[in-house]
């Protein structure tokens, strides 16, 4: 189901929101995160693990994520991953 | 028991991150995260999973906790039931309610989502949202379908364009829907809900409407901003006064029923079952509110 290729996007630049922009990958090659975020530095790695850990529940293998955070909590990141997924594979 | 309070409830745009993450901390008695009007259409499904993952990880505090989902008339009403329904969620809020039939449809669906969720039946109650005349004309109806309901309210914004009205701030043109309201919520021994008073720089018209509906009978009131909360607490707070003589007469009468007699007197006044009701209405609400 991870193969389509296909971008889409969910979330927004307020302040405590993410946007999130998903392209689907072709093959398996993984998840590729491009974050940018106030607080990497901190919580970088943690928003990794809930971008991965929530495209690893929806069965996406391969993906490209550029994630544009604006402080938002782990449950709105989360929501915003799915939204933009769940969205591409519609495509 | 203490009964539950409903004197505000907060609209929260479903779309909000932010809004939502903050919505405990106001102290209004419902917490409404809106699906239905305060989200465009193209952002349906990721306020649906938005609010649902909220309902999950933010802590609302006290606030009873109620979601507006889109009418189940719309392509989207259902899909919002069944994600998110959840141990937090007190409340479904449905909007466009016309029939006893649209409440009894969601009760359908409530029961089935209940059970696959694990969750207990009738742990969800409904609050029915009239908007329009044939609303309001069946509202009687629609409060009593079902035994989950447990506040009905009205949108005064909806309901003035479907009846042709103009609104006004002296509200006029709700006179007959407000009364429509009461009645069934009476009716149906459930909580009586007013609309929103839109013009949040208009304090003044938002303490008159207040007092109005606190005087008609009202239990409360949806709002639209956090700064609108402290102003209808305050009104519909009982005063030290009123509560004094509510006291007063609950012991007359308890004293009077001691004695076998049906009726007493209090001050000059006689005391009766409606005012022993009136009296025991105002304590519910001191209780409620921690005053006694």
């Amino acid at each position: 189901m991870e193969i389509s290729g296909k971008t889409a996007q969910a979330g927004t630049l307020e302040s405590g929101d993410i946007l999130i922009t998903i392209t689907l990958g072709e093959e398996d090659k993984g998840i590729e995160i491009e974050l940018e975020s106030p607080s990497q530095a901190v919580y970088g790695q943690q928003i990794y693990n809930t971008i991965t850990g929530t495209l690893n529940d929806l069965g996406v293998r391969t993906a490209y994520v550029k994630a544009q955070d604006r402080g938002a909590l782990d449950c709105t990141i989360s929501a915003r991953v799915e939204a933009a997924a769940l969205r591409a594979l519609k495509k | 028991m203490v009964r539950r309070l409903r004197r505000t409830a907060l609209y929260i745009p479903g779309n909000d991150p932010s809004m939502i993450l903050n919505s405990g901390i106001f102290g209004a008695d419902s917490i409404v995260l809106d699906l239905e009007d305060a989200v465009s259409i193209n952002e349906k499904d990721s306020s649906r999973i938005l609010v649902r993952n909220a309902l999950q990880n933010v802590d609302f505090g006290a606030s009873e906790v109620v979601v507006r989902i889109n009418a189940l008339s719309t392509p989207f009403g259902k899909q919002d039931i069944e994600a998110i329904v959840c141990p937090r969620l007190d409340a479904i809020r449905l909007p466009k309610c016309e029939y006893a039939d649209d409440i009894m449809e969601l009760e359908k669906i409530l029961d089935r989502v209940e059970e696959e969720k694990g969750l207990k039946k009738g742990s969800v109650s409904i609050m029915p949202l009239i908007e329009s005349a044939m609303g309001s004309y069946n509202a009687v109806q629609i409060a009593k379908a079902s035994r989950r309901n447990s506040a009905v309210n009205f949108g005064g914004e909806d309901y003035t364009a479907d009846m042709g009205a103009q609104r006004t701030r002296e509200g006029a043109e709700l006179l007959d829907i407000r009364m429509r309201i009461l009645l069934a919520a009476r009716i149906a021994g459930i909580d009586a809900l007013d609309t929103v008073f839109g013009n949040l720089n208009d304090e003044e018209g938002l303490l008159e409407e207040t007092k109005l509906i606190k005087q008609l009978g009202f239990d409360g009131k949806s709002i639209i901003h956090p700064r609108q909360i402290r102003l209808i607490h305050d009104v519909f707070t009982p005063s030290e006064k009123e509560i004094n003589k509510a006291r007063r007469i609950i012991e007359a009468i308890e004293e009077a029923e001691k004695r076998k007699s049906g009726v007493v007197a209090l001050d000059g006044r006689m005391i009766d079952a409606p005012v022993v009701a009136k009296a025991r209405r105002v304590l519910a609400f001191a209780e409620a509110v921690g005053l006694v």
